[in-house]
């Protein structure tokens, strides 16, 4: 294809969207619904997966070693625990580090009889976290056949409402995007039917004077990816703005619940959505433009 | 240029638009097509731009063998006939000079070629001062002409006009069957598809008369022949 014919049909495209201008505010609109709807329910999840994982991380197995084990044991167990897949971070608690920590949380000034003294002498331990409480059951069995270890402290409900929570997440994600994509076909079947009314007869005197398939099919291909763009740009800057809106209101309004609920920040949520919704936006512009002019294109 | 042989057309509901039809329009020819509404001419028109298949029979145009042209051959074939219509199909969000450009566009000439090609086939259709109105801002003649300049800009060696006056008063009529004359004398093969008896009669060419999907006569310097 010559440039100066390529440059055309991109002229063309773009033109297009003007000449049709109700068509073309109805299919922006379409997509534009479709992929804020998107955006909203991918900023919601996101985020709950996001305040999930951070509760997740906060659960600790703590295990309690034999008396009389040695440092160096000690070192190999903490080895063979970070080997695990489900195992994030282990961190070794000294006696002393234990002691202190008890002593500022509940014992404040009441501590200083203790001077000298470790009350907590050998309970020395290691915390592990997990990238995945749903098998802390696993490593829970696991470190019951290990050699040296006296006790396995862990919260099997905490770890239970985690795992629940993230299957809730998954079927609802499921459920949304699945009535989301339903509804996005009605619509944008619909704008395709009054695409296919508006562009019968144009395509059919184009291919009466000889265009081939491509050249009548490029400039409206061109056109279905402009107005994608332009549908996926649009809700993007509209929830933007409601995001940190929202996350300012929820932040100020339930200060309460600031320890539990964790929000990503808006070029976190952005840097995945931006891609996530243009690439929805001209997949959806390109596919309906598609279909629209193939029906045409047997004359 | 054109020969159709032993063509016969029938549609899905089975009635039968052309029966065996036998014709042979050689290079340089003036043709007059002719019958009432529901003779076959639309349809005789139809096959010869491929928009249909034949049921039996072969179609030469050009030398494309239509009955065995591939649909992906169609739109090359096409850009070696030029085609006028009744309802002059024009683009109509488009104005005279892109209308006429278009036809150039598709078969990718540079577009320094099409800035010279079109003022002067606008000339020879007499619009070369409205090349920028919009179409819908013409009259039914000067359509026409737009219709007619898209058609041979690409200088095609034929040129079929399925009704090209039936939209118009007498005058332009007249106007348009003189232009398709001028069109003739360059050496551009034409074949008419009418019924205007009086345009008929008066230009002496030859003249075919489809009945009921059947030719029933075919003259050099003929006259429109009733149906009755």
């Amino acid at each position: 294809m010559r440039i100066s014919t390529l440059w055309y049909t991109f002229k063309q495209g773009f033109k297009n969207i003007f000449r049709n201008k109700m068509f073309s505010l109805a299919t922006i609109a379409t997509i534009a619904s479709c992929i804020f709807l998107f955006s909203i329910f991918f900023a919601i999840v996101v985020n709950v997966q996001y305040t999930v994982k951070e509760a997740e991380s906060s659960v600790a197995v703590t295990v309690f070693f034999d008396e009389g084990v040695s440092d160096e044991r000690i070192q190999a167990i903490g080895e063979e625990i970070r080997k695990r897949p489900e195992v994030a971070n282990v961190v070794f608690v000294s006696a002393d580090e234990a002691w202190n920590t008890f002593k500022n949380d509940y014992l404040g000034e009441y501590a200083d009889g203790y001077e000298g003294d470790n009350p907590l002498e050998g309970s020395e331990n290691f915390e592990i976290y997990m990238n995945d409480v749903s098998k802390q059951h696993n490593l829970v069995s696991y470190l019951e056949t290990v050699d040296g270890i006296r006790e396995i402290n862990r919260s099997d409900a905490t770890a239970n409402i985690l795992t629940n929570i993230n299957n809730v997440i998954s079927m609802v994600s499921l459920g949304i995007i699945g009535i989301l994509f339903a509804v996005s076909l009605f619509l944008i079947s619909t704008t395709v039917a009054m695409g296919i009314s508006v562009r019968k007869e144009e395509i059919a005197i184009m291919k009466l004077i000889g265009a081939t398939d491509f050249v009548v099919r490029s400039p409206f291909v061109i056109e279905g990816i402009l107005i994608g763009i332009i549908g996926a740009m649009l809700p993007l800057i509209a929830v933007y703005f409601i995001y940190v809106e929202a996350v300012n209101y929820a932040k100020t309004e339930f200060n309460v619940l600031n320890d539990i609920l964790k929000f990503l920040s808006v070029d976190e949520i952005f840097s995945m959505l931006i891609p996530v919704a243009l690439i929805l936006g001209v997949g959806l512009g390109f596919l309906g433009s598609l279909i629209t002019v193939r029906r045409h294109l047997k004359v | 240029m054109i020969t159709l042989q032993s063509v016969s057309k029938s549609y899905a509901n089975g009635v039968p638009a052309l029966n065996d039809i036998n014709l042979n329009i050689e290079k340089g020819e003036f043709v007059f097509i002719v019958g009432d509404s529901g003779s076959g001419k639309s349809t005789l028109i139809k096959l010869l731009l491929r928009e249909l298949q034949p049921s039996s029979g072969q179609i030469f145009v050009n030398n494309y063998d239509l009955s065995k042209l591939k649909r992906r051959k169609v739109a090359k074939f096409r850009r070696s006939i030029g085609v006028v219509f009744q309802d002059f199909r024009l683009l109509k969000d488009r104005n005279v000079y892109e209308n006429v450009a278009f036809a150039q566009r598709v078969i990718e000439v540079p577009t320094r070629q099409i800035k010279k090609n079109v003022p002067a086939m606008l000339s020879l259709v007499g619009l070369a001062g409205k090349y920028k109105a919009k179409t819908r801002q013409l009259s039914g003649g000067e359509q026409q002409r737009v219709a007619l300049a898209r058609a041979l800009v690409n200088n095609p060696p034929i040129l079929l006009a399925d009704e090209p006056t039936g939209n118009l008063d007498p005058r332009n009529s007249w106007e348009i069957m003189k232009l398709l004359e001028e069109i003739n004398k360059r050496g551009t093969t034409v074949l008419v598809v009418t019924h205007n008896r009086e345009i008929v009669n008066a230009m002496r060419k030859r003249v075919v008369t489809i009945k009921k999907g059947v030719i029933v006569s075919d003259e050099e310097k003929g006259e429109y022949i009733d149906e009755d």
